[in-house]
C-alpha cells in the first residue's frame, strides 16, 4: 500500500475521477440567479446538454440553458452566425430581460471575439424594443474549474451594469457557490438586521422552485438588473471565501472591482460555517448596522452551542476526509476544528496554489492536515486507504470511496446526485451549522450502531 | 375516456402545429414545420430528421462525443476510456447512464472510472499529445487493461492533436489494443454521429481479432442493447435457457473479447436500430452474417422476437423451448396486465426519447391500454421513423458526409456462405431480414410525430394534449412535472428497471401504474383543470 509520502511523490498526469467541474457550469449557475436571464452557451450543444443534465440532477428543477449548437462548419468559420440566430430564438421564445452568454473551449480556441460579435448584434438590432441585455463571460474549460467560471461571471455582470450614483444603504453580498437554502437563509438574516441586500447571484427561488400551478419558463426571483446597477452605489460589499477565482493571476472578484472602480468597501471573510465564522459574520453585520445581533440569532447560537455539548463525545477525535471546492473545504475545516473532528485530508480539485497557505494562515488547525489541491478522487481514495478516516464529508461523487472502504459519507455541497434535497441542504449561519452538525453526528452514530454487535436503540 | 380506436380517433393537429410554429421567426418556422407530422399510418409520409438543431432552441440532444463514449464504449467493462480534453467532457459522462455490468468477483471493470487528460491552457497552446501518451501509460501501469480507447473532444480537433497516431504509438509500446476516436462534439448534428464513429472504430480495431469458435449450436450477437437497469441480464437468461450462445452484446454487460469474437456468430439481432445498425451492416458485408430487427421492450414484442430468432435457426427443439418460455412467462404478464389495466386503460402517453426507445416503449404502454398520442426521437434518422425503405432517398448533407463510411470488403477466410444461402432460402419463405419499418406505421392516425422536440414544443403539447404521462429524460423531467404530469425517465429508468423481456414488462406496468395513479397528483391540480378534457375534443373529431 502506498504511504502518504509516496503519494505525494507519485504525481499523476492524468486526472482520474475528477473532483471539479468545468467553467461554463459555474457561469450557468450564476446566470440562473439573475432575474429573467437565460444562459446561452457558445459552443457545441453537448456542453449545454451535459451542464443542464448535471444541474437538473442536483437541483431537481428545470434548468433551461440554450446553446449556439456549433457544427463542424461553425468550428471552421466562427460562431457569429449561430450566436445571432440563438439570441433571436431565445428572445422570441423566452422574452428574457437578459441573455447570459458563456464561451466554451471550442469558441475560445477558434478565437471568437465576443465583445465585437455582441456589439455587432446590438448595432444591427438597434431600436428593437424586445432586445434583451447581452452579457458574456470567457469560460474556456481548460482554465480553472466551475468556481472560476462562477466568480468570473459575477464579475462580468457587475462590470456590465454597475454604476455609481449616491451611496445607498444597500449592502452587496457575494455569497459564492452555496445552496439555494443557504441563499434563502442569508436573505432572512439580512431582513432581520434591516439591511437591504443586493445578493449576486440569487437563485434561492429559481433553483428551488415552488409549485404554483402554473409553469413559468423564467421562474420568479433572482438578482434584478436594477440591483446589479446599484452594486456600484452600495455602502459595502460582503464577499464570502478567500480563494474565489484567484487561480488566474489576472483575475479580480466583483467585490474587488467595485472597491477599485467605485470605492465600495470590500469586506471579505470565510464562508460562515461553524460558530466562529458565523460570529465573525454577525459582528460585521453589527458594525454595518450599528445594532446588536437580533435575539433570534443569539438564541440560535446558544442552541447550537448546546447541541455541540450534547454531541461532542460522538464527534470528538473522529477523523474526517473533506473534499470539494477550495473555499468550501476551508470553511468546512474551520467548522470541524470547532467540534473536535480531525481533518486528516482536505482535498480539492481546484488548483489555485493557495489552499495550503490560506488554511494555515486563516484557520490555524491544531494538528497538521494533509492539504492537497489539484487532487482527484483516485488520489483521495489512495490517501483514504492509508489514513482510515471515520467519515467522508463532501458531494456524492465520493460515494464510491465510502462504499469501498465501508465508511459513511455525509453529503454536503455540490453535486448531490444520489439523494433528494441537494438544494435544501443548509450549510451556513447558526442554523445551517446546526443542520450540518446533526448530519455529521448522526452519520457517525449510525455507523457505530450498524457496527455494534448489540444494535442499541438507545444512546 | 373511451378506448375504441375506431370511433375515438385523435383530433386533427393542424391548429396545434400552427400555434407552435407561430412562436418561431418565420425562417425557423418554415424549417421546423417539416419535422412535425400528423401521422397517417396508411400513407407514406416524410419527416425531416437528423438535421442540425437550430441555435437557441433548447434541445434534448447531446454531442458526438456523448454518443461515442457514453453510449457505445461506456457500457463495456474491460476497456479504459481516456477522454482527451478539458475536464468537463469526461466528468459529465462519468457513470451517468446506469449501464450495469457483471464482471464477476475478480473481473476487469473500469466503468466506474473517469479518465481525462484534463487539458490546461498550456497544453492547448503547445499541444497535448505528450500528455495523452503519459495518461495512456499511467492507465496501463495502474490496471494493465485489456484495451484503451481514446476520445477526442472539441478543442483537440482544433489544435490538431492526432489521437490515432498517439494510440498507434502506444499500442506498439504497451502491447495492448489502443485506438482513438475522432468524436469531437461539433461533429454531426447529435450523438448519432458519435454512434456511427464508435461503430466504425470498434469494427476497424476490434471485431474479427479472435477467430475462436465460441461454441454452441445457435450463436447470436445482440446489437443495440445497453443493459440499462439490468435489461441485458433478463435477456441473457432467456438465451441461456433456449441454448443460444450469446457471442456478444453491443454494448451492455459487454467485454472487448466478446467484440473480437463477434464475427463468429450466425445471426445479428438488432435492438436499437439507430445506434448500431452500422455494425450489423458491416458484419454482413464482411462476413455474410445476416441481421434481423428484434425488440425486447414489450411482452408481445419479446415473444415475437424470441420466436423470430428460433425460426431463423429452423430447429424444432429451439422453437419448442421458445414457446415454453413464452407460455410460462406470459401467465404472470397477463395477470399483471389484467390488474393494472383497470387503472391505466385509456390514459394518454407521449414519448420523446432516443433513436428507438420512443418506438419500442409504445408497445409497453399499449399493453396496459395506454395510447401514444405523440412521439419523437431525439437523434433518430428518417429510416427510424419511416422505415429502411427510405434509405436510398435520404439526402446526405454536409454534416453526415463528414462522418466516415468504412469501405468494407469480404473476408474470404471467415466468409459465411452457409448463412448467405440460409438467408436466401428463408427470404423466399417470407422471413424478413435487414428489416425495420420505423415508428410511424405503428402509430395511430393523427398522432403527432415530432423530431428533435424543443422545450417550447413540449410545453405546448402538454397544454394541448394533457397527457397522463410522458416518457423522456432527466432534462425534461422537472419541467413536465411542474405541469402536474408525471415523467418516466426512459434513459435511466429513474433508478428502476429492468424493463426488457417479460419480467421487465411486468416491472414497467407496475411502475407506470404507480406513477399515473399516485395521490400526489391530486395535490397539484394541473393548470387546465377547468378546461374541457381532450376526450370531448376527440369525440368531436370523430364526427
Amino acid at each position: 500500500m502506498e504511504t502518504l509520502k509516496e503519494i505525494k511523490s507519485k504525481e499523476f498526469t492524468s486526472t482520474r475521477n475528477a473532483c471539479k467541474v468545468c467553467t461554463p457550469l459555474g457561469a450557468s449557475v450564476v446566470y440562473k440567479g439573475i432575474e429573467g436571464c437565460v444562459p446561452l452557451i457558445h459552443g457545441s450543444q453537448g456542453c449545454a446538454t451535459y451542464i443542464r443534465r448535471y444541474l437538473i440532477s442536483h437541483y431537481k428543477e428545470p434548468v433551461d440553458i440554450a446553446s449556439t449548437n456549433f457544427t463542424e462548419e461553425t468550428a471552421i468559420f466562427g460562431g457569429e452566425k449561430n450566436l445571432f440566430i440563438a439570441i433571436k430564438n431565445v428572445t422570441k421564445q423566452y422574452n428574457p430581460k437578459i441573455i447570459g452568454i458563456a464561451t466554451t473551449c471550442l469558441s475560445e480556441v477558434i478565437g471568437d471575439d465576443m465583445r465585437k460579435i455582441i456589439h455587432r448584434y446590438k448595432t444591427e438590432n438597434e431600436g428593437d424594443t424586445n432586445l434583451p441585455e447581452l452579457v458574456f463571460v470567457n469560460t474556456p474549460s481548460f482554465m480553472g474549474t466551475h468556481i472560476n467560471g462562477f466568480h468570473d461571471t459575477i464579475l462580468s455582470l457587475v462590470k456590465a451594469f454597475a454604476t455609481h450614483k449616491k451611496t445607498t444603504q444597500s449592502v452587496n453580498i457575494f455569497p459564492g457557490f452555496l445552496s439555494p437554502a443557504d441563499l434563502q437563509l442569508l436573505k432572512e438574516i439580512f431582513a432581520d438586521v434591516a439591511i437591504n441586500p443586493i445578493m449576486v447571484p440569487d437563485y434561492s427561488d429559481i433553483l428551488d422552485n415552488e409549485y404554483t400551478g402554473e409553469y413559468e419558463k423564467l421562474p420568479k426571483g433572482g438578482t434584478t438588473i436594477k440591483e446589479l446597477q446599484e452594486t456600484g452605489s452600495a455602502k459595502a460589499s460582503i464577499e464570502f471565501g478567500y480563494i474565489l477565482n484567484k487561480s488566474n493571476a489576472k483575475s479580480q472578484t466583483a467585490a474587488e472591482f467595485l472597491e477599485a472602480d467605485f470605492g465600495v468597501p470590500r469586506i471579505n471573510f470565510n464562508i460562515p460555517i461553524g460558530i466562529n465564522a458565523t460570529d465573525a459574520f454577525f459582528s460585521e453585520l453589527e458594525k454595518l448596522t450599528n445594532t446588536k445581533t437580533p435575539e433570534k440569532y443569539t438564541k440560535q447560537r446558544g442552541k447550537l452551542v448546546d447541541a455541540y455539548v450534547d454531541g461532542h463525545k460522538y464527534v470528538f477525535g473522529k477523523k474526517a476526509v473533506v473534499y470539494g471546492e477550495e473555499d468550501f473545504v476551508i470553511a468546512m475545516i474551520s467548522f470541524l476544528e470547532e467540534i473536535g473532528i480531525e481533518t486528516v485530508l482536505c482535498a480539492s480539485g481546484g488548483d489555485s496554489g493557495l489552499l495550503k497557505n490560506v488554511i494555515q494562515e486563516k484557520i490555524k488547525p491544531r494538528k497538521t492536515i494533509n492539504i492537497h489541491d489539484n487532487f482527484d478522487f483516485e488520489e483521495i481514495a489512495t490517501v483514504c486507504k492509508e489514513l482510515k478516516p471515520d467519515i467522508l464529508i463532501g458531494n456524492s461523487k465520493g460515494y464510491y470511496i465510502a462504499r469501498e472502504l465501508g465508511i459513511p459519507l455525509a453529503r454536503v455541497g455540490f453535486p448531490i446526485h444520489d439523494r433528494l434535497g441537494g438544494s435544501r441542504i443548509k450549510h451556513i449561519g447558526y442554523e445551517g451549522t446546526q443542520q450540518l452538525f446533526d448530519t455529521i453526528a448522526n452519520t457517525l452514530i449510525q455507523q457505530m450502531q450498524e457496527n455494534s454487535p448489540v444494535g442499541y436503540k438507545y444512546m | 375516456m373511451s378506448t375504441d380506436n375506431k370511433t375515438n380517433i385523435f383530433p386533427d393537429t393542424s391548429e396545434l402545429i400552427e400555434e407552435i410554429l407561430n412562436k418561431y421567426p418565420s425562417k425557423v418556422a418554415k424549417k421546423r414545420s417539416k419535422s412535425l407530422v400528423s401521422n397517417d399510418p396508411e400513407k407514406d409520409q416524410e419527416i425531416q430528421a437528423n438535421i442540425r438543431t437550430i441555435p437557441g432552441i433548447i434541445t434534448q440532444r447531446g454531442c458526438c462525443y456523448a454518443g461515442c463514449k457514453g453510449v457505445i464504449l461506456g457500457p463495456t467493462r474491460d476497456i479504459i476510456n481516456i477522454v482527451h480534453g478539458p475536464i468537463g467532457c469526461s466528468f459529465y459522462a462519468w457513470l451517468t447512464r446506469r449501464n450495469q455490468t457483471d464482471a464477476g468477483v475478480d473481473g476487469e471493470n473500469y466503468m466506474n472510472y473517469c479518465f481525462s487528460t484534463d487539458m490546461q491552457d498550456t497544453n492547448i497552446v503547445f499541444g497535448g499529445e505528450k500528455k495523452l501518451e503519459t495518461a495512456i501509460r499511467e492507465a496501463y501501469e495502474m490496471f494493465k487493461p485489456h484495451s484503451i480507447g481514446v476520445f477526442s473532444t472539441c478543442p483537440i480537433g482544433l489544435i490538431g492533436d492526432d489521437v490515432h497516431a498517439v494510440s498507434r504509438k502506444m499500442k506498439e509500446e504497451l502491447g495492448i489494443n489502443i485506438f482513438g476516436f475522432s468524436c469531437e462534439g461539433y461533429k454531426g448534428v447529435s450523438q448519432s454521429a458519435g454512434h456511427h464513429i464508435a461503430n466504425n472504430g470498434i469494427f476497424k480495431h476490434v471485431v474479427g481479432l479472435n477467430d475462436t469458435d465460441p461454441g454452441g449450436k445457435f450463436k447470436i450477437n445482440l446489437l443495440g442493447e445497453y443493459n440499462i437497469g439490468g435489461d441485458s441480464f433478463v435477456l441473457e437468461k432467456y438465451f441461456e435457457e433456449m441454448g443460444i450462445t450469446l457471442v456478444s452484446t453491443f454494448s451492455g454487460n459487454s467485454t472487448m473479447s466478446q467484440f473480437e469474437n463477434a464475427h463468429m456468430a450466425d445471426l445479428n439481432a438488432v435492438m436499437c436500430h439507430r445506434s448500431i445498425n452500422y455494425i450489423a451492416e458491416m458484419l454482413e458485408q464482411k462476413y455474410g452474417i445476416p441481421w434481423i430487427k428484434i425488440n425486447f421492450i414489450g411482452a408481445d414484442a419479446t415473444a415475437k422476437s424470441l420466436r423470430r430468432i428460433a425460426e431463423y435457426f429452423e430447429d424444432e427443439e429451439l422453437m419448442a423451448k421458445a414457446e415454453a418460455i413464452i407460455a410460462r412467462e406470459m401467465l404472470e404478464v397477463k395477470a399483471t396486465i389484467e390488474d393494472v389495466k383497470t387503472r391505466t386503460e385509456g390514459k394518454l402517453c407521449m414519448m420523446y426519447v432516443g433513436g428507438s426507445r420512443a418506438h419500442h416503449y409504445q408497445e409497453l404502454f399499449g399493453e396496459i391500454g395506454m395510447r401514444t398520442i405523440s412521439a419523437g426521437y431525439e437523434f433518430g434518422h428518417r429510416d427510424d421513423y419511416e422505415g429502411r425503405k427510405v434509405l436510398d432517398s435520404i439526402k446526405i448533407d454536409a454534416d453526415s458526409r463528414n462522418i466516415e463510411e468504412l469501405e468494407i470488403s469480404k473476408e474470404e477466410a471467415n466468409w459465411r456462405e452457409d448463412l448467405v444461402e440460409k438467408k436466401t432460402a428463408l427470404k423466399n419463405k417470407g422471413y424478413a431480414f435487414s428489416d425495420y419499418d420505423g415508428m410511424m406505421p405503428d402509430m395511430e392516425k393523427n398522432s403527432l410525430v415530432i423530431d428533435d422536440i424543443s422545450h417550447w414544443e413540449t410545453e405546448k403539447l402538454i397544454e394541448y394534449y394533457k397527457p397522463d404521462i410522458i416518457g423522456a429524460g432527466i432534462k425534461e423531467k422537472y419541467v413536465i412535472q411542474k405541469y402536474g404530469v408525471p415523467l418516466k425517465q426512459l434513459h435511466s429508468y429513474d433508478y428502476g428497471g429492468p424493463y426488457a423481456g417479460f419480467k421487465g414488462a411486468i416491472n414497467f406496468y407496475n411502475d407506470i401504474d404507480k406513477m399515473v395513479n399516485t395521490k400526489i397528483w391530486g395535490l397539484i391540480p394541473p393548470p387546465w383543470k377547468n378546461e374541457p378534457e381532450l376526450v370531448a375534443k376527440m369525440a368531436d373529431a370523430a364526427y
